[in-house]
């Protein structure tokens, strides 16, 4: 494989980690709500959150990124593809997240929190000083987990065409007739980005982890 | 948008037969993915070193990297290496191979979480290694190991779907040609839609009934 060949698949493999980390962020942003919601003691919030959990866990990615590319269109709104595959898979990942989030917000002691009533904190003083940090520090490693379950679902955007790193890996053993090469070459990127963010989560898990008690 | 049934209930035999591919896929790559899952953990457990370091690494490649780029090396890249493959044993073999990789570390764990102190109270009543995994271990590990099958039983319903993409003519191939030559092709995704959801939803009731009904042999 040339080197030029080499250079479009890392910048299919910079494509590949741009989308994903933007879904994640977009996930997470909608997960934080529908996890709020889903918790919430008002039915009419949570029964919406649980469908929109279940849905968008339940349904095969694939499904979901074609029907918003061909739904969209057909109610009149018309979207380049990169942007509807950056919908489908932010949807996504957000009903898994929201999944994470509650997990770890129903994970906090609850000893803590009757001890924070106790020394007078008011509700919102709680959420901010005792639930969110301990709720978020307990989600860190299912978030960086979506992260590379999310960069190898990625792959699938390769179906609504965008050029990403297993479309540029389809296009190129297309024309070079070398499919054993270039699929490789791209399991080989897609290991290597898993690898690295696998190693960053966990030194983010251990800088959390100064100053806690256990 | 106005979807018309009676396309589907024309195509019936056509539908119910991408149905019993999904389901047969889905089904297989379960028992063999399960079954190879648990070889795996248990040659990585009690195997020989260098056999432990081969399977792992071919563990973390499988678990590392995308289903569709394995299943386009599998289809696409293996009539270069001798490896013809028609779509449905190619997915077969795929799917196969991508479940025992993730059933391996579920058994993985499952052995590890096993408490040291069962392990040693039967060795020190002269129980053989092997009758220690059949009669403790393994018992043990099914609890503890039971709601990520089921997880992984829903992962694996919904991977199927992907491999439509290499022709398996299994129900997303299925109906979503149906849809498209019929100008229904968002309603023949609705309707996929529906059917996958029904059948995760189907597969966590029934992995939460088998919890519950098999809680009284939890150790813990």
């Amino acid at each position: 494989m040339s080197l030029r060949l080499f250079e479009l698949m890392l910048t299919a493999a910079g494509y590949t980690v741009a989308i994903s980390a933007a879904a994640i962020a977009i996930g997470l942003a909608i997960g934080i709500l529908v996890c709020a919601a889903k918790l919430s003691p008002r039915l009419w919030l949570r029964w919406p959150a649980i469908v929109f959990v279940s849905f968008f866990r339940g349904v095969p990615l694939l499904v979901q990124l074609l029907l918003i590319y061909n739904l969209l269109p057909s109610l009149g709104i018309a979207v380049p593809s990169l942007v509807a595959a950056l919908i489908g898979l932010s949807l996504c990942t957000a009903a898994y997240q929201a999944e994470n989030l509650r997990g770890g917000f129903i994970s906090v002691p609850r000893g803590l929190l009757e001890a924070a009533d106790m020394a007078g904190l008011s509700p919102w003083q709680q959420f901010r000083r005792i639930r969110a940090p301990i709720a978020l520090r307990l989600t860190v490693p299912a978030l960086v987990n979506e992260a590379i379950l999310i960069l190898k679902a990625s792959s699938l955007i390769s179906v609504v065409g965008v050029v990403e790193l297993t479309r540029m890996a389809q296009n190129l053993s297309a024309s070079t007739y070398r499919p054993l090469l270039f699929y490789s070459v791209a399991g080989g990127l897609y290991l290597a980005i898993n690898w690295i963010v696998a190693a960053g989560g966990s030194v983010g898990e251990r800088v959390l982890r100064r100053g806690r008690l256990s | 948008m106005t979807f018309d049934v009676s396309v589907i209930v024309a195509a019936l035999p056509e539908v119910l037969a991408g149905l019993e591919v999904t389901l047969g896929i889905w089904l297989a790559a379960m028992v063999f993915g399960a079954l190879g899952g648990f070889g795996v953990a248990a040659s990585r457990r009690f195997g020989p070193k260098p056999l432990g370091i081969l399977l792992g690494s071919i563990v973390n490649v499988l678990r590392g990297t995308p289903f569709l780029v394995q299943i386009f090396l599998l289809y696409f890249g293996g009539p270069f290496i001798g490896l013809k493959l028609d779509p449905i044993p190619a997915g077969l073999i795929g799917l196969s191979a991508y479940a025992a990789a993730n059933f391996s570390e579920i058994f993985r764990a499952g052995f590890a979480a096993i408490p040291l102190g069962h392990i040693e109270a039967a060795q020190c009543v002269g129980l053989t290694q092997a009758e220690i995994v059949r009669r403790i271990m393994v018992p043990e590990m099914t609890m503890l190991v039971l709601p990520q099958c089921v997880n992984m039983a829903v992962v694996l319903v919904k991977e199927t779907a992907v491999l439509s993409i290499i022709a398996v003519p299994e129900a997303m191939a299925v109906i979503s040609a149906l849809g498209s030559q019929q100008y229904a092709f968002v309603e023949s995704l609705f309707l996929l839609a529906l059917i996958y959801w029904s059948l995760v939803e189907l597969c966590s009731w029934a992995g939460r009934g088998a919890e519950s009904r098999l809680s009284k042999y939890r150790f813990s």
